[in-house]
């Protein structure tokens, strides 16, 4: 059974194969009929019990153009409410004759503890604060796609912000540097996990230092939480010393891209309107996530099968007895 | 077939499609991914020598994700469709190399559909080995060559071999 | 061998007789509920077998969960005695954190009686040190004292406010009880699942820091020089709170401390498959962590083993890992983990499974030295006999051993309650 939970199970071979076949589904995402029969009498089930519109939507968008049927759970309509355990829900929903979950919880490590319950593929849209693959392969893609290039020796990706609790950060920092790019991390102390010193990664508290070496700089998201639980003095504070600023922005070298993985916090880390930059990549990281999605539920659902009849196609589209 | 062979083959071919439609209005050379693509574009350099100042469109379809038996074998993707026009009103030609059970074919037919609603639909095929599964019939063969199910049939444009099956 | 148990003389046959005094083959009579006899080739009107067996005196448990009254569900005082009684042990100290806490007469009275009434090992009842373990007002010591509850704690929680605290300490000591902590600052582990350390950065999850139990360690063993009361560290988890707790010892502070088997033998990167079967308070932590507290085991700077046995209802050791419920099964795995992770005397065994423990929670009736005239209160274990641990073969109502699967080495054929053979060959005789 093939999974996609975290980007370290997932490796460099089926990174570099979901960023190939991401290609393919974007290709077919701009036909005028922009849908394949390849997960044809597939069931994927959407289980979203933390709430997200925008990855919700864009991974069933993502099901139903390659011809799967979906189901959607997400918290109010869970019976999760009723008392009824996670476990209950997912073997309930297997029953029913499910191949994929697509999972998101507020919990870490939900998607491997799933995976005692059911046979089906389970696919990590998001667990607590561990790891979003899906989102790292749409943020390598997009940047592929901005630098015209498959490798990132020589780049430099200086990702900013709330490091400790994202997840985005932990699965981006894995699959930027499979790809070879080098990575810093800029925050305030208390928003750095305790223990990284084996991270291929720098570390500084300084964004303006950091800037006119960054070929990426990415934005992570503040939650205004994080004041109430004392990481960081205030708000105002926060996006003073690590916010976005026209300023700052300026100080970028030319050449250069600002991302971030939304939804934003508007007046915290991006202090100046994403309609105003020149360099944002924020709307292909949007626009590619459908195609990549495509992408994973295609390497996840269509993997090894027993073999074949007369009649049926190689790899090469030769036909073959 | 020798490579010679092959390239009469392909004029020929090209020179029927021509005749056929009466020119080559509103045409597009389709080739299935991959052993249909070089194929498609010998046709196109032909036709524009023929038709001297005409160029036709040419584009490529892949065809993994139309199969119809995915249960059976793993999808390989082989590489990214391109149609070059709207294929709406057009006549398109789809050309691969080898005609055998027609189930590529019928999965290029419903990959077209995904770019328009083409007026007519022709296929041109090098090689026509037998044992069609579907009724599936070429509008334009280089060589109809009888072959047993478990032969191995390769076409290139040096020539085209069959490897008996193992007995 | 005789299965006759009502005849009034039983022998345990051809083990070899390990407590304080030594090591020696010999055979054992029990006559009523006392040793009556200890020599070679003696007979009786019943037998045990104990060859190729060591015979100690049972263990004492300082820390069991026995989770009645309030969760009936995943233990009974009844199935925790049973799987007390085939892991060797002869006491228990029930952990107060039930609901009603045993924080008042009748709750402590209901427990012993309830322990009576199981008939298969001593339950010993602790009390709190405060009101319902909230943390705010002192619980009535005193009254719980005069019915003979020996320990106190508030275990599941630390005691967090340092005067509150002092104040225990000095009621304590005027009462000659001995307080008991469970140390850990909360404020520190708010929402941790696991040890702080790499794993937990890589996982995302937050985490325990040694810090959290070491603070409380500190803070407490000041109190003890403070005020003199006798303090017992519960389940020490960190090298640095055994560096605190052997430096308090050289002070002659009246200090005792205790690890779990599980703290002896399993490691944080349990928790990487986010499984929380290895969730427990205080959590699993690194190898040097270990390595510091076998060394504290072996220059005596701990002082007994004690299991912590805690069990859950499988639906709430499901939950995801942030949400599980902290704790593990021990009672019937002690040993044969013991075995396997401590490279130490029998002698010193058994001093940590029974003798010391009996002694701190002042359980006079349990390991003594095998003597004529002490209570037969004993255990026959097995030390070579491999054996793979099936949650489902245990005597727990609960199943949530991080043992599961593994081999052991070492297993308890007999236990002797009271001169009554509540287990032989491993099985429980009710």
């Amino acid at each position: 059974m093939k999974h996609l939970r975290s980007i370290d199970e997932l490796g460099i071979d089926g990174l570099e194969r979901i960023l190939q076949l991401s290609k393919v589904m974007a290709e077919i995402n701009s036909r005028p009929v922009p849908k394949v029969p390849a997960l044809r009498g597939k069931t994927v089930v959407s289980l979203f019990l933390e709430d997200s519109t925008r990855t919700r939507l864009s991974f069933e968008t993502a099901a139903k153009r390659l011809s799967a049927d979906t189901m959607t759970f997400s918290v109010s309509t869970s019976s999760a409410n009723k008392g009824e355990s996670l476990r209950d829900t997912v073997e309930t929903i297997s029953d029913m004759g499910v191949d994929a979950f697509v999972v998101r919880h507020k919990s870490a490590g939900v998607p491997w503890q799933m995976s005692a319950w059911t046979s089906a593929s389970i696919v990590n849209a998001g667990d607590g604060a561990h790891q979003h693959p899906t989102q790292a392969l749409v943020d390598c893609y997009t940047v592929r796609e901005a630098f015209g290039r498959e490798r990132f020796e020589g780049l430099n990706l200086t990702i900013v912000g709330d490091i400790k609790h994202s997840r985005v950060a932990r699965s981006n920092i894995q699959a930027f540097s499979m790809l070879g790019a080098q990575i810093t991390l800029v925050a305030p102390p208390t928003l750095l996990p305790p223990d990284i010193d084996h991270w291929p990664v720098r570390v500084s508290n300084n964004l303006e230092r950091e800037l006119a070496s960054t070929n990426v700089l990415y934005m992570l998201r503040l939650q205004s939480e994080r004041m109430a639980q004392g990481h960081v003095p205030t708000l105002r504070e926060y996006g003073d010393q690590f916010g976005l600023t026209a300023q700052r922005v300026a100080m970028l070298p030319p050449e250069s891209f600002v991302m971030h993985p939304g939804p934003m916090n508007r007046g915290v880390e991006m202090q100046i309107d994403p309609g105003d930059l020149a360099n944002s990549l924020i709307h292909r990281q949007v626009a590619n996530g459908v195609a990549v999605r495509m992408a994973a539920l295609f390497d996840v659902l269509s993997g090894d099968q027993p073999n074949a009849d007369a009649g049926a196609v190689d790899g090469l589209n030769r036909e073959v007895a | 077939m020798s490579g010679a062979d092959v390239r009469r083959a392909i004029t020929r071919i090209a020179h029927e499609i021509v005749e056929r439609n009466n020119g080559v209005q509103n045409l597009v050379i389709v080739g299935l991914q991959r052993g249909g693509t070089w194929i498609a574009d010998a046709i196109g350099d032909s036709i524009l020598a023929i038709e001297k100042d005409q160029r036709v469109p040419v584009g490529a379809i892949d065809v993994s994700m139309y199969r119809d038996d995915f249960s059976l074998r793993p999808i390989v993707v082989g590489a990214i469709s391109s149609i070059p026009c709207d294929v709406s009103g057009a006549t398109v030609v789809l050309v691969d190399d080898v005609l055998f059970t027609g189930r590529t074919v019928r999965a290029a037919l419903e990959g077209i559909n995904n770019y328009g609603r083409p007026r007519a639909v022709q296929l041109a095929v090098l090689i026509d080995r037998g044992h069609r599964e579907l009724p599936i019939r070429p509008d334009y063969v280089g060589k109809n060559l009888p072959t047993q199910l478990g032969d191995e049939v390769v076409v290139t444009s040096d020539g085209v071999s069959v490897t008996a099956a193992k007995s | 061998m005789s299965k006759n148990l009502k005849s009034t003389t039983l022998v345990i046959k051809g083990g070899t007789v390990v407590d304080a005094t030594g090591e020696r083959v010999a055979d054992v009579v029990i006559e009523n509920s006392v040793v009556k006899e200890i020599g070679k080739n003696l007979r009786a009107d019943s037998t045990l077998d104990a060859s190729g067996c060591i015979v100690s005196p049972g263990f004492v448990d300082l820390h069991t969960h026995m989770r009645e009254p309030g969760r009936e569900d995943c233990e009974t005082i009844a199935t925790a005695s049973r799987a007390g009684a085939r892991g060797g042990y002869t006491a228990l100290v029930a952990m107060p954190n039930t609901d009603p806490a045993q924080d008042n007469v009748a709750v402590v009275e209901f427990v012993r009686e309830q322990g009576r009434r199981a008939g298969l090992v001593d339950v010993l009842p602790s009390g709190c040190i405060t009101v319902g373990r909230q943390g705010s007002t002192l619980a009535p010591m005193a009254e719980l004292a005069k019915v003979g509850v020996q320990i106190f704690t508030d275990d599941g929680n630390g005691v967090q406010d340092p005067v509150l605290m002092r104040r225990a300490m000095e009621y304590a000591k005027g009462l000659g009880i001995t307080l008991a902590q469970h140390c850990e600052v909360t404020s520190l582990t708010l929402g941790a699942a696991m040890n702080e350390c790499c794993c937990s950065s890589d996982m995302g999850v937050p985490g325990w820091p040694a810090l959290a139990e070491e603070l409380m360690v500190a803070r407490d063993i000041d109190l003890v020089r403070l005020t003199g009361a006798r303090m017992h560290f519960l389940h020490l988890s960190t090298a640095r709170s055994v560096d605190l707790v052997r430096a308090a010892k050289t002070e002659g502070l009246p200090i005792t401390a205790e690890v779990t088997p599980h703290h002896l033998s399993l490691t944080q990167e349990l928790l990487c498959g986010f499984d929380p079967l290895y969730k427990v308070n205080p959590p699993l932590r690194s190898m040097g962590d270990v390595r510091a507290l076998k060394a504290g085991v072996a220059d005596g700077t701990i002082d007994a083993i004690a299991t912590d046995h805690a069990p859950h209802a499988r639906r709430d050791k499901e939950l995801p890992l942030d949400q599980a419920p902290p704790g593990m099964l021990g009672l019937e795995t002690a040993l044969g983990v013991v075995l396997g992770s401590l490279d130490l005397s029998m002698t010193q065994i058994v001093a940590l499974m029974s003798q010391r423990p009996a002694q701190i929670a002042k359980a006079v009736e349990h390991g003594n030295d095998v003597a004529a005239g002490a209570r037969a209160n004993l255990c026959v274990f097995d030390p070579q006999i491999v054996w793979q641990v099936n949650p489902k073969q245990l005597a727990s109502k609960s199943t949530n051993t991080p043992f599961v699967g593994r081999q052991l080495r070492g297993r308890v054929r007999h236990t002797i309650f009271n001169g009554n053979a509540v287990v032989i060959d491993g099985e429980a005789q009710k």
